[in-house]
């Protein structure tokens, strides 16, 4: 049986005033699985993952849900931010609660739902603390806890490990990992760190540099429960990948920016 | 030679040149220079060396400001006053957050608005009080509009900025949560405006009180401002000074009472 698709993207474009951000991008991501974006810096990867959520719109091109969300998936395409995107002035349970209390939930049922959340990201005891009393992790933990909470059909994650130290994200990964273990998530997951890419992707797309467009897309079948930091396999993946993005890296380092 | 030169070689303790650019709370200071001031001031007018027409003596002041509690006439100076820069105020401060609002999150309301206040902030209101006579009666009202139009401008001003300063990725996060415009703007803008607006409290509530001897200048028979301008026509220092006693007492008032808001709502500030 073939997977279902959850969301096409076809032949996006796009211009930010005269610069062409996008060429032709077309992507699939299918149902349960993680999908992997990959580029140089400024190849409109995280434009892509905005235009995949709505926050944004192409000039050309259309995205596609394919499908009906899962019954009770309160916000189908949820975020998680680089930057965490915590309310500092409330603690972690009011950062949960904010995306209950506009789908009208609240008392018993959003407590229960914030406490399933925070038990599956190790956050029980934190729930009263307010986010700058937490490490990087914890407020990253945070922010997947609350995306968790409102039953996304699909996690777009926008370099969600990389203002975190090496440690931090190692543990993390393994955090995602365990999540996604436990309960398969379709994910969007755009990174320029190759190890996360191919530790976490059954599917990885490689973007070139502005205008980016699709170079290359990798399947990785291994197991995600399975896969390790070093595997050798995974090693000859993840240099296939930078021997691919190495000169587009390059030239994209060189590039002047005007904005 | 290697002896020779280790020989020559001395040991210096490494020059320390970070520090400093961070003040740090000293309670009793403030204490002591108030204590010096009036020290000197009430020494200089005992001696003789600084005339009574220069300056009053300060136990004088402290005479006449118990007089004026011992009659009653103290509150019936400060309950008028007190009204007139808690309404007037209140209209401001509540009128210039919502325009400031505006301004923050709408292109046409930003355009239109922001050349306005621009043009309005710098007009001494003080000028306009015998505009706002005609307009608002000799009375209550004309008092009210005066602190309430001087207290609007720097609240617009210090609004505006604060909620173009909110970070915008918690807009987006909002956004992408699915919260309607309006929980967006009470659950992310206000909160995140409000350390901005809470400091333009400051200078706005400072500026009321200065307007509030300005409005009592026509028609007020009561009020600290009617008191000091009385007390000033007649050269009556220790009057005048025991008024502007009374104002700065309130200015510190205000401004505490502001900091103690900011120590309650700003606490999640890193």
């Amino acid at each position: 049986m073939e997977i279902p698709l959850d969301i096409q993207v076809d032949s996006v474009s796009h211009f930010y005033g005269s610069t062409e951000v996008l060429r032709n991008v077309s992507v699939e991501i299918p149902t349960g699985r993680i999908v992997c974006l990959v580029g140089p810096s400024g190849c409109g990867k995280s434009t892509l993952l905005r235009f995949i959520g709505g926050l944004e719109r192409p000039s050309d091109g259309e995205i596609f849900q394919l499908g009906d969300p899962p019954e009770g998936s309160l916000n189908p395409l949820t975020y998680v931010f680089q930057h965490f995107a915590l309310l500092p002035w409330r603690t972690v349970r009011g950062n949960i609660s904010l995306v209950l209390e506009d789908h009208g939930i609240r008392g018993a049922a959003s407590d229960s739902i914030i406490g399933d959340v925070l038990a599956r990201t190790k956050l029980s005891d934190f729930a009263g603390a307010l986010p700058k009393q937490l490490s990087g992790g914890m407020k990253q933990r945070v922010a997947i806890a609350r995306a968790l909470a409102v039953k996304p059909a699909v996690m777009l994650m926008d370099e969600p490990l990389s203002a975190l130290d090496a440690q931090t994200r190692e543990l993390l990964m393994d955090d995602l990992v365990g999540l996604w273990s436990r309960q398969p998530f379709t994910a969007v997951y755009v990174t320029h760190n190759l190890a996360e890419a191919v530790r976490l992707g059954h599917r990885v797309v490689v973007l070139s540099r502005r205008p980016g467009r699709v170079r290359k897309v990798i399947e990785i079948d291994a197991e995600l429960a399975i896969r390790t930091t070093g595997d050798a396999g995974l090693e000859r993946v993840q240099r296939q990948l930078w021997n691919l993005m190495r000169d587009e890296a390059r030239a994209a380092d060189e590039e002047l920016v005007d904005v | 030679m290697s002896d020779a030169a280790a020989e020559v070689l001395t040991q210096r303790p490494v020059v320390y040149r970070g520090g400093g650019f961070a003040p740090s709370p000293r309670r009793w200071v403030g204490f002591a220079v108030f204590f010096i001031l009036i020290f000197l001031a009430e020494w200089g007018t005992r001696s003789g060396w600084i005339s009574a027409l220069t300056l009053p003596r300060p136990s004088d002041v402290l005479e006449t400001f118990q007089n004026l509690y011992a009659t009653g006439l103290l509150f019936k100076h400060l309950g008028p006053s007190l009204s007139r820069l808690f309404m007037g105020a209140l209209v401001g401060v509540t009128s210039g957050v919502a325009l400031g609002v505006l301004i923050g999150l709408f292109s046409y309301a930003r355009a239109g608005m922001v050349p306005l206040v621009a043009a309005i902030f710098p007009i001494p209101k003080i000028a306009l009080l015998p505009l706002f006579v005609i307009w608002f009666g000799i009375g209550e009202g004309s008092k009210y509009a005066l602190i309430a139009f001087g207290t609007f401008t720097p609240t617009v001003v210090a609004t505006y900025g604060a909620v173009d300063n909110v970070d915008r990725t918690l807009i987006r996060m909002g956004q992408s949560f699915g919260l309607s415009w309006f929980s967006i703007v009470r659950k992310i803008v206000l909160p995140g405006a409000m350390p901005g607006i809470l400091s333009g409290l400051r200078i706005s509530l400072a500026i009321a009180i200065i307007l509030l001897v300005a409005a009592e200048m026509l028609g007020a028979e009561f009020g600290i401002g009617a008191y000091i301008l009385e007390a000033g026509a007649l050269y009556d220092l220790e009057r005048l000074f025991a008024g502007v006693v009374i104002l700065s007492i309130l200015g510190v008032l205000v401004s505490a009472a502001v900091g103690f808001v900011e120590h309650r709502l700003l606490g999640w500030r890193v």
